[in-house]
């Protein structure tokens, strides 16, 4: 490795901030994927996968992708939520590599929920 | 390229949660979430200390942020399968509040973390100390950079000045004016000295900042040495602290590889590199011209001062020796500029200490707050209070050169200022909790006794001194103090303060003297009534089972070390005091809802000692319970 100057410096800064982003902790979405038995036997791995390839690919670092257990509406599966800020969060079931990427471009990145996925809006309330 | 995952795994690898098997139990880690095909989605980072060490083995897992403490082995496929995989983070391996049920699933709901300010922790927890690129990531070396490309030596002592920065090692000499002398002297060349020889019990402030972010003092470290137009420097290490050192020599490399330390630093002409230097353990090295000997080579003894290091050090050149605490301070004040910095803390004291939050605490852990904290944020809000609901009494400040502060003072603030006026002192940041089952007494022979082991021998006053003390404090818990022993401590401690060389000597007596300005009436207690009001030392108490309570059912016999205890099934024991070790075992095995077991002292041995039944070894056999 050369000696560093301090334009190699910062651009170094710059590309490895990308390397701990998930620590950072700046998120603007998050993404949940339930993967309970349910949701693992329906393709809930295949949906993450889409989801990390994706991520990877269009540099994506400021939606959290998270998993959680089942949801309780296993017939539904695979399903994921999607939490933008601002804004109620939105479940998705049924999904498949290609209804996953349609999401990610439409809901993710322009902000337009895809309707005709949408297994509901909001969140369930406890008690 | 963003880096293909979605969890990473922030596993604790201070020195605490070491020894507690944090190495194997991340092997562990790897191994169960390769096994469920996780590898390319899971990471874990090796992280330096996180802090709440009372919890270690932990980690804490990104981005959830949610906290594990207690880890072992066995709960690693679980964990890998439940979380990582199905998303369902596992309750019983989050923090729990003592008395409470619920679970605290988020680091950033648990007490300890909330009150804290980080500056020179700030990557803890955050980056894999043995990377150079995570520290660069978090605005690493952002701070030399500005010092190289648009400060002047005289800019950066200015803006270290303005901030207040003072330093952390102990005595809290403003580090901006300790720069300016060295700068100000015309020999040549000047070094600068990194101490990192702590030494205090129940300190780890320095080893911790050492092994969970070694850039931070390496670029600390380079802006010292630019103010005081120094090319070399060492860092002075104690070789009982392996992984500190491991780590350190990891990031000079590192940083040479980079051009951060050599030759022409990031091409600004400046050039500046560091050696490291072991420490053998000897205490009185932590002070500064004693370390200055012993880098040279020399018995390691303190000199008269002046000249001061500053002026004449290392080799009789200018040398500036700063805390560890201290340089990893500077990188935050350069980036983020004297004013923000200043804008922290109280009057006298800018910005932030960490503190070894030790002793009678629930949450034992290293803490970083703001000066001007109370004592009573710090020990109920951070620490948690008190095990078993015990009572607060006093909390030791400054280790062996400080004091204690008796509950009465717990709403003070936490400044160099208001630590002396109660008689202690900031010191490195050790803080050692006591509970009202602390005998002050005890508390001063130990402190005593360790600086008597560590002195150096060179001053009369402190060797001949602390071992006078010694052999007073020791008379007086052992029961045989005498009358006027409290005022020979008094004078005897002024004297080894007024007439010893260095730091050791002048401050060793403090340990005494704050606990008889406030706990007198204990030393008297112990002197005139031969009695320890906190049942600690041995030869004032004595053990008894009282004949009423007790059921006769074998326990505290049969686990009695020493055989002391006479009787047998359903008749009542008696302890034989002539046998007894007063280890203190009967007094544990007696189940909770009996409670024979009766720890006496002073005139409640005399009292007790007037009962047939208790002390009348020979008749046991005729003490049958329900016989009456």
């Amino acid at each position: 490795m050369p000696k560093l100057t301090i334009e190699e410096l910062r651009k170094k800064r710059e590309s490895t901030k990308k390397s701990i982003y998930l620590r950072e902790g700046n998120f603007k979405g998050k993404v949940t994927v339930h993967m309970g038995t349910c949701g693992i036997a329906a393709g809930a791995r295949e949906i993450m996968s889409t989801f990390l390839d994706e991520f990877d690919d269009r540099e994506i670092t400021d939606i959290m992708l998270t998993s959680s257990g089942c949801a309780g509406l296993c017939s539904e599966e695979p399903m994921v939520t999607i939490e933008m800020e601002d804004h109620a969060p939105v479940k998705y079931g049924k999904l498949n590599p290609e209804k996953t990427k349609k999401i990610l471009n439409e809901h993710i990145i322009e902000g337009n929920m895809v309707e005709e996925y949408i297994l509901g809006i909001g969140s369930e309330r406890a008690g | 390229m963003a880096e293909k995952r979605r969890i990473e795994l922030m596993a604790c690898a201070g020195t605490g949660c070491v020894a507690g098997g944090a190495f194997q139990i991340i092997e562990e880690l790897g191994k169960e979430i390769d096994a469920r095909g996780l590898g390319e989605e899971v990471s874990i980072v090796p992280t330096g200390c996180n802090g709440f060490c009372g919890q270690g083995p932990l980690m804490v897992v990104i981005p959830d942020n949610i906290f594990y403490g207690w880890l072992s082995l066995d709960d690693i496929p679980h964990l890998v399968e439940e979380h990582f995989l199905k998303g369902r983070p596992v309750e019983k391996l989050m923090f729990t509040p003592p008395e409470e049920k619920e679970p605290l699933p988020l680091l950033s709901e648990i007490p300890f973390f909330r009150k804290q300010l980080l500056i020179v922790l700030r990557n803890k927890g955050i980056i894999d100390p043995e990377k150079i690129d995570d520290y660069i990531a978090r605005d690493g070396y952002v701070a030399i950079e500005k010092v190289l490309t648009s400060m002047s030596p005289e800019n950066v002592i200015d803006e270290v000045s303005k901030a207040g920065l003072r330093g952390r090692g102990g005595a809290g000499f403003p580090t901006g004016l300790k720069w300016k002398i060295a700068s100000q002297q015309d020999k040549t060349p000047k070094y600068l000295i990194a101490n990192c020889d702590e030494g205090d019990p129940g300190a780890y402030m320095d080893r911790s900042v050492l092994e969970s972010d070694p850039h931070s003092v390496i670029e600390g470290m380079s802006i010292a040495a630019y103010a005081i137009s120094s090319s070399e420097g060492f860092i002075y290490v104690r070789t009982e602290y392996p992984l500190a050192l491991k780590r350190m020599e990891t990031a000079i490399s590192q940083a040479r590889e980079y051009g951060l330390l050599g030759q022409d630093i990031l091409g600004s002409g400046f050039d500046f590199d560091i050696e490291i230097r072991g420490g053998s353990g000897a205490f009185v090295c932590g002070e500064e011209t004693s370390l200055i000997h012993s880098i040279e080579g020399d018995i390691p003894e303190p000199r008269q001062r002046p000249p001061f290091p500053a002026q004449s050090g290392l080799w009789e050149c200018p040398t500036v020796i700063n805390n560890v605490e201290t340089l990893a301070n500077l990188p935050v004040i350069i980036a983020r500029g004297a004013d923000w910095y200043s804008g922290i803390g109280t009057e006298t004291s800018k910005g932030t200490k960490i503190f070894s939050l030790v002793g009678k605490i629930n949450n034992t852990g290293l803490i970083e707050v703001p000066m001007g904290i109370t004592l009573n944020e710090v020990i109920y809000e951070i620490g948690g209070g008190i095990p078993d609901g015990k009572a607060f009494k006093a909390v030791q400040t400054g280790g062996p050169s400080g004091g204690c502060i008796p509950s009465s003072l717990i709403d003070s603030p936490i400044d160099f200022e208001s630590l002396k006026q109660a008689g202690s002192m900031m010191g490195s940041g050790g803080m050692i909790v006591m509970d009202e089952d602390t005998c002050v007494v005890d508390v001063s022979k130990f402190f005593i006794q360790f600086t008597n082991d560590e002195s150096c021998g060179k001053c009369v006053s402190c060797r001949d001194g602390s071992d006078a003390l010694l052999e007073v404090l020791n008379r007086i818990s052992d029961g045989e103090g005498q009358e006027g022993d409290v005022e020979f401590l008094e004078e005897l401690a002024e004297t080894v303060k007024d007439a010893s060389m260095c730091g050791l000597g002048q401050t060793l007596p403090n340990p005494v003297l704050s606990t008889l300005r406030y706990f007198r009436d204990e030393y008297d207690a112990h002197i005139n009534e031969k009695r320890c009001p906190a049942l600690h030392c041995r030869n004032l108490i004595q053990y008894y089972i009282d004949p009423d309570k007790c059921v006769g059912c074998l326990k505290c016999l049969k686990n009695c070390p020493t055989e002391a205890i006479m009787g047998e099934l359903k008749h009542i024991h008696i302890i034989d005091q002539e046998k007894c070790s007063k280890c203190g075992q009967c007094l544990e095995e007696c189940p909770p809802k009996i409670s024979a077991v009766i720890k006496a002292t002073g005139s409640d041995i005399d009292n007790l000692e007037q009962l047939p039944e208790i002390v009348a070894c020979s008749d046991w056999k005729t003490m049958k319970i329900g016989a009456a």
